[in-house]
């Protein structure tokens, strides 16, 4: 169960235009602009939901995986996550979550791919039964047989994502967070993922919040969607409804994708 | 525990590939360890007598230097904890079950003993094979080499947690390169590392072995061929163990609030 109630958090900037004048008048005079981030999120999620997390670039989405995860403390706001707050309780919340940033690596980058594995393992003092079934599963799932001997730096972004997911998971988290899972991906290792999450769920009933900005992740994969624009939450609903609500609209093209679906609405909520 | 192992175990096993390293490694050491002991050597000539080391305590001191070179240089750093930070990858540090101190400094241990290890025997065969006056001499007694021992491990931990307090900073302002140019150029003058202290005028000596640097090489290098005796070197001894509590204690507890208060930037 993860619940979040006016969770808020202030970005501060700095800005300044181009050019040496306004650099050297930077060096007397800091201009900061303090960018609301997140603007009192609330939402919760029951065990075992799986929750498409979509918005446009900088509408909040990893900052609050990042709260969500514990590395980020809030300006205001509860997070209770199966009854821990996460950054007050960082390590022991830590081992019962597991988390995928898509843009960065979690692989050690000049050692194969189960050394980073084993290391893991003794990091989430994951013991060698439940790490040998572990590992087990997601080779089967993620096809990882080959690629696990080999180290992280020759690896292709497709096989490395599926590592990444796979290093997430050693430890059997009852919650998953994905930042951008599918980020960079072809359509096979994007279908792989897909697959992959989708039988999770079924499997282990993990609780799987994804942000993407593919709009075929969250039609293949949630029931339900958030939809975050300026930090703050504008819709909470099935992807359906969330259709209906732009049908709705002026102008609407009743056979626009899903993609040019979500631009439109972007565009409407002004995000 | 285990997990703190396991991080210092990959980064011991990941040094020991680099074979070319370690070589030019151990090629640096020679040449820099000759090179000091001649320039010593042409001062010694003019007058021994004017000088507070024997000359041959002073090249077991550069030898020793040269061959453990990686315990105690404070100018060593782990750049895959530099690279963590200003990439965000440290995001997936912290959101994991472990103390991002103890793992880090773990890490930094792991490199370093590595890379002692590979660079050490080499120097330190030749050192002894070395006739004298160029070569390394056994310490005085057992004793000493016991206290040497000790006090190597305590002059490691004090480097470490000296260290570590740059990669605080480097968290806090995101770019290393203040910090470590600064630890880099004044500590190897503090620590001893460009010349032994008791080279130092006395009463800046008095101030210099008060400081954490002092706490370094120092104390092992002159504990070794029994420079520093007795009394004089039970205090080093205690300045060592005092300095290693509360450097890694203090990096700690700054490293914790500064946890607090980090934004790991970008999506």
């Amino acid at each position: 169960m993860i619940e979040l109630r006016g969770i808020s958090k202030t970005y501060k900037v700095a800005r300044r235009n181009a050019g040496f004048a306004e650099a050297a008048r930077a060096l007397f005079r800091r201009e900061y602009e303090y960018v609301r981030a997140l603007d009192e999120v609330c939402f919760a999620v029951e065990t075992g939901e799986m929750v498409g997390y979509i918005g446009p670039n900088g509408a909040g989405k990893s900052s609050t995986i990042k709260v969500m995860s514990g590395i980020l403390t809030p300006d205001a706001g509860e997070c209770t996550i199966d009854g821990l707050t996460p950054w007050k309780k960082r390590r022991e919340h830590a081992r019962r979550i597991g988390v995928v940033f898509g843009q960065r690596s979690q692989l050690w980058w000049d050692v194969p791919v189960v050394d980073s594995f084993e290391l893991i393992r003794d990091i989430y003092e994951v013991d060698a039964a439940e790490y040998k079934r572990n590992l087990e599963e997601l080779t089967e799932l993620l096809e990882l047989s080959q690629i696990m001997r080999t180290p992280a730096r020759q690896l292709s972004l497709g096989q490395r994502m599926r590592c990444e997911i796979a290093a997430s998971l050693l430890h059997s988290p009852s919650i998953l967070f994905l930042d951008e899972p599918t980020i960079g991906l072809d359509a096979v290792s994007k279908l792989a993922v897909r697959a992959f999450i989708k039988e999770l769920n079924a499997r282990r009933k993990t609780t799987v919040i994804l942000t993407t900005h593919d709009m075929n992740d969250i039609t293949a994969l949630c029931e339900r969607v958030l939809l975050i624009g300026r930090g703050r939450i504008l819709f909470d609903g099935s992807f359906g409804e969330l259709r209906g609500l732009y049908r709705e609209a002026p102008g609407a093209d009743p056979n626009a994708s899903s993609e040019e679906l979500v631009a439109a609405l972007y565009k409407e909520m002004k995000i | 525990m285990k997990k703190y192992l396991s991080v210092f175990r990959i980064r011991f096993i990941h040094s020991f590939q680099y074979r070319a390293a370690a070589l030019a490694g151990v090629a640096t050491q020679f040449a820099w360890g000759f090179m000091e002991i001649l320039a010593f050597r042409a001062f010694y000539a003019s007058d021994p007598a004017a000088f507070p080391m024997e000359f041959h305590e002073l090249v077991s001191y550069i030898w020793l230097q040269q061959a453990f070179l990686a315990v105690t240089a404070l100018w060593f750093f782990d750049a895959d904890i530099f690279e963590a930070i200003s990439s965000g990858g440290v995001a997936y540090e912290l959101a994991r079950p472990m103390n991002l101190y103890f793992m880090w400094f773990a890490k930094n241990c792991g490199t370093r003993l590595s890379r002692a290890l590979l660079r050490c025997v080499p120097v330190l065969a030749v050192a002894f094979a070395l006739p004298k006056p160029w070569g390394v001499s056994l310490p005085p007694d057992f004793m000493t080499f016991v206290c040497f021992l000790i006090s190597m491990a305590l002059a490691f931990f004090v480097v470490v947690a000296l260290v570590m307090l740059v990669y605080v900073i480097t968290l806090r302002s995101i770019s290393p390169l203040g910090p470590r140019y600064f630890l880099g150029a004044i500590s190897e003058l503090l620590a001893g590392a460009t010349i032994p202290l008791p080279f130092f005028p006395d009463k800046l000596r008095a101030i210099v072995e008060l400081l954490p640097f002092a706490s370094g090489q120092n104390a092992p290098l002159r504990i070794y061929s029994g420079n520093l005796a007795g009394a004089e070197m039970a205090q080093a001894m205690l300045m060592q163990l005092f300095w290693a509590i509360a450097l890694t204690a203090g990096g700690m507890l700054w490293l914790r609030a500064s946890e607090k208060k980090l934004v790991v930037q970008g999506g």
